[in-house]
């Protein structure tokens, strides 16, 4: 379903991606770990142009998205999903506009509908009565999920998260994670995931892969990659404070 | 502690060395390279379907109610001063009888649209700089871009052609405000006739007074909508590059409402030859 195969990209001399490959396969979830500031989000934003990289090729569905430009780019993004570390919800909008914003302009259906669409979405994510609040009336969880709501209403057959789970608590990490799952089997979506977050991970992945140092340097299953006797992976890992984390 | 301020002020460097000085001109010249280029992007961008009207309509709606009260309380007293201020000058020369002529055709000419588009650019260029910043850096406009959405033609055409085709009614409204402000001031110190000021009005100005002064509006209103959005679309580093952008619109689209304005001032000139 994606394939990335060695791309680079630098900003200034700061490189964040150093000859970086990775697959994904259809209906694979595969989850991204590394630390702040490895270039996890920004091979995420590669994967849809909304950065270019320096260099390597990237192909999502058979097609090479950097040769794509214009209507044909358009169309590959109404078919990956992207859910924002914040959410990105629009602010101006309530949560119904905000949903139906894509609908509106992608698709051709019927106010009622759209409506239905929304509906199903915010049941989806166990939201229904949110459906006339405004993005500041809601919670951080509340907010995610409504993110989620908006980015599965265009049925994608990807979609790449940006730390879904970051800044909740132990439950709602659960259960936004449980509701990946959910979606990911129902609508056999293939996923990208960029976490810190063990519990996430330990829901959600399938595979996993660790970047490092503008590298990939683990890949594998979860499990595997938390018994690594790597020191990096076992700091990375630890849920005690070692204090001696020197990478 | 005294010691130690003075130091501080020795310190800072207050003279413009004429480094920065050429400095701060490329930079200038950079910046209308960077709006000329978002300028033809807007024009490639305008003709293309889907059609926004109905955004523009809200655009439209929402800065000509913004702006209403502000542009109002400034035409009335445009007028008002106007004709106070000139009234015992024009009196000193016996012309007190040309004051209607003489408040209309300033007005109409030159003070209603550029003080119109100045107030405007505060209000609203910051606004838009603002808005479109805001959801720049909270990554809006990127999430609006990879669901499939163009967001330069949902966000910033609208916003430009809205501010194009608001301005010119903003400024009719307020030249009509400061005709009617003109005519209290004149009114109180000579006791003018109502019909006889607004006979006078109207014979004093012509299609050439008249449309010029409201065209270069759209201009004006082109220049506040390109420079907000330029700014907001382009912003950075979090919730200082919005601040940045809001108040940068406001100096420069008001740099450029002047120097544009004395462009199409002498263009007006040259082919009306008035």
């Amino acid at each position: 379903m994606v394939e990335v195969k060695n791309v680079s990209k630098a900003f200034g001399n700061h490189v964040v991606l150093d000859d970086v490959s990775v697959n994904i396969n259809k209906g694979e979830n595969l989850v991204l770990f590394g630390r702040s500031g490895t270039g996890k989000s920004v091979l995420l934003k590669c994967i849809v142009r909304l950065l270019d990289p320096d260099k390597g090729e990237i192909f999502v569905d058979g097609q090479n998205v950097l040769e794509m430009e214009g209507e044909a780019l358009i169309e590959l993004r109404k078919q990956v999903g992207f859910l924002f570390q914040s959410g990105a919800l629009y602010d101006s909008m309530t949560v119904r506009e905000n949903l139906e914003f894509p609908l509106i302009r992608n698709f051709n259906f019927t106010a009622s509908e759209r409506l239905e669409k929304v509906k199903t979405a915010l049941h989806n994510v166990g939201l229904e009565k949110s459906i006339n609040k405004m993005p500041s009336e809601l919670s951080g969880g509340m907010r995610k999920r409504i993110a989620l709501a908006r980015t599965i209403i265009s049925e994608p057959k990807l979609i790449l998260y940006d730390e879904p789970t970051t800044g909740l608590d132990p439950i709602t990490v659960k259960e936004i994670s449980e509701l990946i799952v959910e979606l990911q089997k129902d609508l056999n979506i293939t996923s990208l995931v960029v976490t810190h977050d063990l519990i996430c991970a330990k829901i959600i992945s399938d595979h996993a892969v660790v970047l490092k140092d503008a590298k990939i340097i683990y890949r594998g299953n979860l499990d595997e990659l938390t018994a690594s006797d790597d020191p990096f992976l076992k700091d990375f890992f630890s849920m005690e404070p070692s204090g001696t984390m020197k990478y | 502690m005294a010691q130690s301020s003075r130091e501080n002020i020795e310190d800072l460097d207050l003279e413009t060395k004429p480094s920065d000085f050429i400095q701060k001109l490329n930079n200038f010249f950079e910046i209308i390279a960077e709006l000329s280029l978002f300028s033809i992007r807007f024009f490639k961008n305008v003709f293309i379907p889907p059609y926004e009207f109905g955004e523009i309509k809200t655009h439209m709606v929402f800065l000509g109610v913004k702006t209403l009260p502000i542009v109002s309380v400034t035409g009335f007293i445009i007028g008002l001063v106007l004709a106070m201020q000139s009234q015992p000058v024009m009196q000193r020369f016996g012309a007190e009888s040309f004051l209607p002529t003489m408040v209309s055709l300033s007005v109409v000419r030159e003070l209603g649209p550029v003080l119109t588009a100045l107030i405007f650019a505060g209000r609203v260029s910051s606004g838009i700089g603002a808005e479109l910043g805001s959801m720049r850096v909270t990554e809006q406009i990127d999430a609006m871009e990879v669901s499939g959405i163009n967001p330069f033609r949902f966000l910033v055409v609208t916003r430009i052609i809205a501010c194009a085709l608001i301005l010119p009614i903003l400024t009719m409204y307020v030249n009509f405000l400061a005709i009617i402000g003109g005519f209290i001031a004149i009114f109180l110190s000579t006791g003018i006739n109502f019909e006889l000021y607004i006979d006078s009005v109207f014979k004093a100005l012509s299609f050439s007074d008249l449309i010029p002064g409201t065209a270069k509006t759209i201009f004006f209103g082109f220049i506040v909508g390109v420079v907000g959005a330029y700014k907001g679309y382009n912003a950075t580093n979090g919730t200082a590059g919005v601040g940045e952008a809001s108040t940068s619109s406001v100096v420069l689209s008001s740099l450029l409402i002047l120097i544009v304005d004395m462009v199409l001032v002498k263009i007006t000139v040259w082919l009306w030859a008035v």
